[in-house]
């Protein structure tokens, strides 16, 4: 039973071929699958945000799988991961927490396998076409420094003043040309979240 | 080895009372910080660019003391912080990466230390393109309450070859905060994320 009510799904992949001259190959790339959904507290101040938390439960897992299934990549492929939400005015910020923090990170990391990292996370107030920064982190140890990134995402019509947009975003890569040094991908342990 | 060539610091702080529910006695207040500098290798591919990380560390510093100073508060009263960097149109992405050790180290430091990641996002975009940082709890980074963010900006900048960096931090929780999940008062504070 689907508890969002969903107006709109956008899947976006971004692949980058060529950075500052140089050719990437393969391509990096990073996916953004977005919801955009009704507030059922807009308007109001509702205490008890259970209802978003369940929402955000199925957001989790329906945007997670959609990323992976964009880039065509195995779940165990996934390399980073983030998500974020942009709340329409007649809704509080809080309600972007209801959604991101408490569920939706379980099922999300059983579409992209294992996940021992937090998953990195940004919110807002916004208005129809407000673009969001999404941060992303390498998926099991977020020391990793070759895999700090963002990926901007924005919906022309969304999200209106009783709606929220929900976004994760998936990579099957790093930055294209990482070159700063720290903790590399093939360094990871993938234990504590961490390193 | 590069200078460091600024041209512009902007230090904006918000406080929030509250968003349709009840009013804080205290507001939540975010502040945010951001440099804009000359970018050593906008319009070219240079391979070793670490060499300007060291030059980038003083800058880190004096902008996470402005931000404390904005908010006029002690470094132990900072309960949030991100950064991030926005990438003039002649740039890469990775000159964004640079900022990682500079600005990030730097933040610690002027806070004494804390445990947790310093979240982060980065960018290229052209004049006037807002970045959303992201916040986190400074000692834990599972702590929900502090889960935020900043939008931040400067409507002449990054020009094609500069370089826009930015610090945030927070003095609390959201305004609102009723999510459940690890609250600060229950911190161990000891590896960072719980």
């Amino acid at each position: 039973m689907s508890k969002a009510q969903i107006r709109k799904i956008i899947t976006v992949v971004d692949e980058v071929h060529i950075e500052m001259g140089k050719t990437i190959s393969p391509t990096t790339r990073r996916a953004a699958a977005i919801a955009v959904i009704a507030n059922p507290f807009a308007g109001s101040y509702t205490e008890d945000l259970e209802p978003l938390m369940e929402i955000g439960a199925e957001l989790g897992g329906l945007l997670g799988e959609r990323a992976v299934q964009a880039l065509g990549i195995k779940p165990e492929q996934a390399e980073s991961y983030g998500k974020a939400a942009i709340v329409g005015e007649n809704g509080e910020l809080e309600h972007a927490a209801a959604i991101l923090h408490p569920k939706l990170g379980a099922p999300l990391r059983k579409a992209v396998e294992k996940g021992a990292a937090l998953v990195p996370s940004a919110k807002k107030m916004g208005g129809p076409g407000t673009p969001m920064d999404v941060p992303l982190g390498h998926k099991d140890a977020a020391y990793v420094r070759s895999h700090f990134d963002a990926m901007e995402v924005r919906v022309n019509d969304a999200p209106r003043a009783n709606e929220i947009l929900v976004a994760v975003c998936v990579t099957d890569s790093g930055r294209p040309l990482p070159r700063v040094g720290g903790l590399t991908h093939e360094e990871a342990e993938g234990k504590d979240g961490l390193r | 080895m590069p200078s460091v060539e600024l041209r512009k610091q902007v230090i904006s702080v918000e406080e929030t009372w509250h968003e349709g529910g009840p009013v804080a006695d205290v507001p939540n207040r975010r502040a945010s910080g951001m440099i804009i500098i000359k970018n050593p290798y906008a319009g070219k591919y240079v391979e070793d660019i670490q060499p300007f990380i060291e030059d980038l560390k003083p800058y880190g510093l004096s902008l996470a003391r402005a931000v404390l100073d904005a908010l006029g508060v002690e470094g132990s009263a900072i309960e949030g912080y991100g950064k991030g960097a926005i990438i003039g149109e002649a740039g890469e992405l990775e000159h964004g990466a640079l900022w990682h050790p500079a600005g990030g180290y730097a933040m610690r430091e002027v806070l004494d230390g804390t445990k947790a990641i310093v979240p982060s996002t980065k960018k290229v975009g052209g004049v006037g393109a807002r970045l959303d940082v992201p916040i986190t709890h400074v000692n834990a980074a599972y702590v929900r309450s502090h889960f935020d963010a900043v939008e931040v900006g400067c409507n002449d900048a990054p020009r094609a070859d500069e370089l826009a960096y930015i610090l945030v931090m927070s003095t609390g929780p959201r305004v609102h905060s009723r999510s459940g999940g690890l609250e600060a008062t229950d911190i161990k504070g000891e590896d960072g994320l719980k």
